[in-house]
């Protein structure tokens, strides 16, 4: 997929090479610096606010840089019980990776190859449970967790992630899958394959990409999620991050030092990883959209 | 094999529930077929089944346990539960329709609609568009390309959650820096969330940062699938840049644009942690959009479970329809699903 674009993709900027005027230059570069500063700002003013001093928050002047400490970090991880969350968070999105990838690659490699009757109707199935809003389900949702005692249970929240998760997955497969040439199925059928064994040992190892995607999207889903936790997660232990960050910033009490130095925690390693994957993702995705 | 052909009469049954309109082509004969249709299919069957077994358990289920929920009066008080041993019975009844005459005859119900679309609308208008103008100003060769690209993509790394705390402080009204921007500069400060019309504008703003960089990827991925034959033949004959665009990106980007309008649609309709964790959807309920009044309903006060349900149900058939009628006006433009 990758060389296929690239080739035209780089004549093409071979091509539009044609000179750009002066003025037209700056106005470009302004408008890219203009949307850049807006994009990060907030990040940095939050990587900022988080390492003044325990109340540097509390100020209503424009000040960069306060007296520059760690103090409310350490407070985050000592003094709170953010530490806790952050492993629940951690365990509830990885379970949900593992599970979600395994159930959506299945799935987008039979949607994606086989013509079968109730093809259209898994494909319905996959885009309208896309549209499910959290309000019809999470009431008899969390009255079936309760009946089965999975409420402020890891596994309840886990299952109810699948449910935003896996259909979403799955789509993402299938474009992918679709971009993988057929012929390569025929040669492992060839090869005395079966249909699981050409899915198992030949394709899947092709699209390794396409999982890490899927796999990093999942986690996301699972990791930023905030009405199940709220509802399902009540427990002080128990609590994901989500749920958590909002005893930070409550309607009595307010310490926007703890959650700014908690939010830099959480959506350090979430970026990191995301820059690493985000090449990968484009294309995952735009298989996914220009092949369905 | 005993035990395959087991499970795919198993699997088989699952699907006919979801496949009603789709079997048409898979039945036109009798038995003989359905055997040989059996053994043609049974392993892409078998690859599909956990999903539609995973889909019927944790989604079919509560979504009829959710409709029949909505023709009761089920609340927190009605609602039958264990307190230690002593089980307490349910006491709701059958009411038929009445939540939805309720809902849909209250002017709450439209105020919120008419706010929803607007929502709706709005953030995806403004993150189609200026995710499309910004693809196509990073689709040229220029000096920092990659920089900007990578700073451009930034928020979307942001996990919403933290956006959104992220925004209520730039917002808040004391100590929020986008106040202390203004005093810098001279203006008073603006009390942000506590405006029904700021507050409003306020996170329609934090949607549009947090979604333009998924739209932005989106479409650069589509223009950089263009191939660049058509551009230098275009060019070739004299096309100017706007004919260009007009009949070569804009055509080109039509199947992502419908699959990433679609999708970005139903995100933002349902876009739940931003309004509920910046606003509250205060101040008073006005920047409620129906997702997170439905979430209030069923679970602050006394938990309504039956109205909150019915809300739901309303929510999804506006969500089916929107789909069906966009896919249909795809359809007529000859797109293929």
């Amino acid at each position: 997929m990758s060389t296929a674009t690239a080739g035209p993709a780089r004549r093409r900027r071979a091509r539009s090479r044609e000179e750009r005027g002066i003025g037209s230059s700056i106005l470009l570069h302004g408008t890219l610096i203009v949307a850049s500063l807006i994009a990060l700002f907030p990040i940095v003013w939050l990587v900022l606010t988080s390492l003044k001093p325990r109340d540097g928050w509390l100020s209503s002047e424009l000040k960069f840089f306060d007296n520059s400490s760690l103090d409310n970090y350490t407070r985050v991880l000592t003094e709170t019980q953010f530490p806790n969350w952050l492993l629940n968070s951690v365990i509830i999105a990885g379970l949900t990776t593992v599970i979600g990838v395994f159930l959506a690659s299945t799935t987008g490699y039979a949607i994606s190859r086989f013509r079968f009757p109730g093809y259209r109707g898994v494909m319905w199935m996959l885009l309208i449970t896309q549209m499910f809003p959290v309000a019809i389900l999470i009431v008899p949702l969390y009255n079936l967790m309760a009946g089965l005692g999975l409420l402020n249970q890891i596994p309840g929240l886990v299952i109810a992630y699948m449910t935003v998760a896996v259909p979403f997955c799955a789509w993402m497969m299938k474009g992918y899958f679709d971009s993988i040439p057929r012929e390569i199925d025929q040669a492992g059928m060839i090869d005395g394959l079966t249909p699981f064994g050409t899915f198992w040992r030949v394709i899947l190892p092709l699209a390794r990409p396409s999982i890490a995607v899927t796999a990093f999207y999942s986690f996301m889903t699972a990791w930023g999620e905030v009405a199940y936790a709220s509802v399902f997660m009540t427990g002080e232990e128990t609590r994901t991050l989500a749920a958590g960050l909002q005893q930070f910033v409550g309607q009595h009490w307010s310490d926007w030092g703890l959650l700014t130095a908690s939010a830099v925690l959480i959506a350090l390693p979430a970026a990191v990883v995301f820059l690493l994957v985000q090449r990968h993702l484009v294309a995952g995705l735009t298989a996914g959209a220009t092949k369905s | 094999m005993a035990t395959s052909t087991g499970r795919v009469t198993g699997t088989a049954r699952d699907r006919a529930a979801g496949a009603d309109g789709a079997r048409g082509r898979g039945r036109p004969k009798k038995a003989g077929p359905v055997r040989r249709s059996m053994s043609q299919h049974w392993y892409a069957w078998a690859m599909v089944a956990p999903v539609v077994v995973v889909t019927a358990a944790l989604i079919g289920w509560p979504l009829v346990r959710g409709v029949y929920l909505s023709l009761t009066d089920a609340t927190e008080a009605t609602m039958g539960r264990t307190i230690g041993v002593n089980v307490i019975p349910s006491t709701y009844g059958f009411t038929g329709l009445d939540n939805y005459v309720d809902i849909l005859t209250s002017g709450l119900f439209w105020d919120k609609l008419i706010w929803t679309v607007i929502w709706t609308v709005a953030c995806v208008g403004l993150h189609y568009g200026l995710g499309l103008g910004l693809a196509l100003l990073l689709n040229r060769k220029m000096r920092f390309r990659s920089v900007y690209r990578l700073m451009l993509i930034l928020p979307w790394a942001i996990p919403s959650f933290v956006a959104a705390f992220i925004w209520r402080y730039l917002y808040n009204s004391d100590y929020g820096v986008i106040n202390a921007m203004l005093k810098a500069a001279g203006l008073g400060a603006v009390g942000w969330l506590d405006d029904p019309t700021t507050a409003k504008l306020a996170v329609i703003a934090v949607n549009v940062w947090v979604g333009v960089p998924f739209m932005m990827v989106a479409m650069l991925g589509g223009l950089q699938s263009i191939p660049g034959e058509l551009y230098e033949a275009a060019e070739v004959d004299g096309a100017t840049p706007w004919q260009r665009f007009r009949h070569i990106t804009v055509p080109g980007l039509r199947i992502v644009s419908s699959t990433v309008v679609l999708l970005g649609t139903i995100w933002t309709f349902n876009m739940f942690p931003l309004i509920f964790l910046i606003t509250g959807g205060g101040p008073g309920s006005s920047t409620e959009i129906l997702v997170t009044y439905a979430y209030r309903e069923a679970f602050t006060g006394i938990r309504n479970y039956s109205g909150s349900a019915a809300w739901g149900v309303i929510i999804l058939l506006l969500l089916v329809v929107m789909a069906l009628v966009y896919r249909r006006a795809l359809r007529k433009q000859g797109e293929v699903w």
